[in-house]
């Protein structure tokens, strides 16, 4: 007999909240925070834009650039960055980030991308530290264990675990399953593993068994509360779209 | 009199190192100059971009565009038939398990030893690491695209990187605006000269010495 989803059964489960501002309303002061996004596609804008708006103090923030919590360095929330771009991509861009480090208010670590989305990754998957080659002979090994395996050296680096993940997803359901739209996947599904809290910003919410369960990217186990957000203001979106070739 | 060999348009030196691609290969391009191989690059060749996204088609036009659909450079690209989207730890295990064939790079600075320093621009108190280490360590191949000098007209084929490094002994070629050079193990070789570049003149604005090929040639396009 082949599978067949019984659409009598409704799930007891709900985990949309009705609002962004509700859905960051308990984070406290001193949050470590990630939040997904590579440029604008992945942002989590309106979570994250609530969350300044609650000027909340002394937050750890986990993402790719500035650019994903421009509002929360605005707001004076950030006391720590782990980030791999400490500033935009495009290096003749004012960086916001440079002022409250060198006032002494941000702290800011440098990593490669990769690395820290491993780091995140085994926080998620119960993995307390693993050795990687990225990184050696490099600034990164600085104060950190080394082994060699075979022909490869390599420095320790440990799990990265998160109290709050501000993701963003296209389409959501109750259970808290999640599917994205092309480019805008990228760290949010990690992010999601990583955290004891993980609230994802979507465009649509659907009811359980709309999404086709074989297509489900990020299943409900990883992620508590859903919440319905707007796309972000367009001059945010195309303010770090390069339409022409950069110049080097 | 002084004169100086223009040396290699930024195009020309991303069609020299396009040619190093083949139909079949997996390519990651770095930000900046390296995303314009993508211009030259041979039909069939595969594009991977760190931000999960396999076998894209080239840079959209402002009627294309959809702000979902973006490079790690933040350029916006095209659906093409066999594209696939995954997340962040699918296109970093692509890099760092040695998945893809070649990854063509920027440099502030390069070394003798093929130590490559592209993170921190000198005088930069932060800077972007992004995936550039991942890639240094992970990638099969890794050329160097890079104007020979850098803005002040100082060498950055350097014999100590003096720039904080992204990867120790990574890189295996380097083309510039007025060569090529390969990274060996007794050093740096030249193989190749643009077009009325003399293999002295690479000289004087390259610190270590550089070998000098028995088959050192002019660059063809």
């Amino acid at each position: 007999m082949q599978a067949q989803l019984d659409k009598r059964k409704s799930p007891v489960v709900n985990k949309v909240i009705s609002s962004v501002s509700e859905a960051v309303a308990d984070i406290p002061d001193g949050a470590v925070i990630g939040i997904g996004g590579f440029g604008a596609a992945g942002t989590p804008y309106r979570l994250v834009l609530a969350l300044a708006e609650r000027k909340v103090k002394g937050l750890t923030v986990v993402a790719t650039s500035p650019r994903q919590f421009e509002s929360l360095i605005q707001s004076g929330s950030v006391s720590k960055v782990i980030t791999p771009f400490a500033r935009y991509a495009d290096p003749s861009a004012p960086n916001p980030l440079l002022e409250p480090y060198l006032k002494g208010k941000v702290k800011v670590e440098i990593l490669p991308i990769g690395t820290l989305m491993e780091r995140l990754r085994a926080a998620g998957a119960g993995i307390p530290a693993f050795y990687c080659p990225v990184g050696v002979g490099t600034k990164v090994e600085k104060d950190k264990e080394k082994r060699r395996f075979g022909k490869r050296q390599c420095v320790l680096e440990h799990a990265l675990p998160l109290d709050f993940a501000l993701i963003k997803a296209h389409k959501g359901d109750g259970m808290g399953n999640l599917v994205y739209r092309m480019t805008s996947r990228c760290h949010n599904p990690v992010m999601a593993m990583a955290a004891s809290v993980t609230i994802a910003e979507v465009d649509k919410i659907v009811e359980a068994g709309q999404l086709n369960p074989e297509a489900i990217v990020t299943p409900g186990v990883f992620v508590h509360r859903v919440v319905k957000g707007e796309k972000p203001p367009t001059n945010w979106i195309y303010r770090g779209i390069r339409m022409k070739e950069q110049k080097t | 009199m002084n004169l100086q060999p223009a040396g290699l348009s930024k195009d020309l030196i991303c069609l020299r190192a396009a040619k190093e691609l083949k139909p079949g290969m997996y390519v990651n391009l770095g930000i900046g100059l390296p995303t314009q191989v993508a211009n030259f690059a041979p039909k069939g060749v595969i594009l991977h971009s760190q931000n999960g996204v396999l076998g894209f088609g080239p840079i959209a036009s402002e009627e294309e565009m959809d702000w979902e659909l973006v490079n790690a450079g933040a350029q916006p690209i095209t659906l093409a038939p066999g594209i696939s989207f995954f997340s962040s730890i699918d296109a970093f295990a692509m890099m760092r398990g040695r998945h893809l064939d070649v990854a063509i790079l920027g440099a502030y600075q390069v070394s003798e030893g093929g130590d490559l320093a592209n993170w921190r621009m000198e005088g930069e108190v932060l800077g972007a690491i992004g995936g550039s280490m991942d890639l240094a360590y992970g990638a099969k191949r890794i050329i160097i695209v890079c104007e020979h000098t850098d803005r002040n007209g100082k060498p950055r084929i350097v014999k100590r990187c003096t720039l904080p490094l992204t990867g120790k002994g990574v890189v295996n070629t380097i083309i510039t605006s007025l060569c090529l050079i390969e990274v060996t193990e007794t050093g740096l070789e030249l193989r190749e000269l643009a077009p009325g570049v003399t293999a002295d003149y690479v000289q004087k604005l390259t610190e270590p010495k550089l070998i000098m090929s028995s088959k050192v040639k002019e660059m063809e396009f």
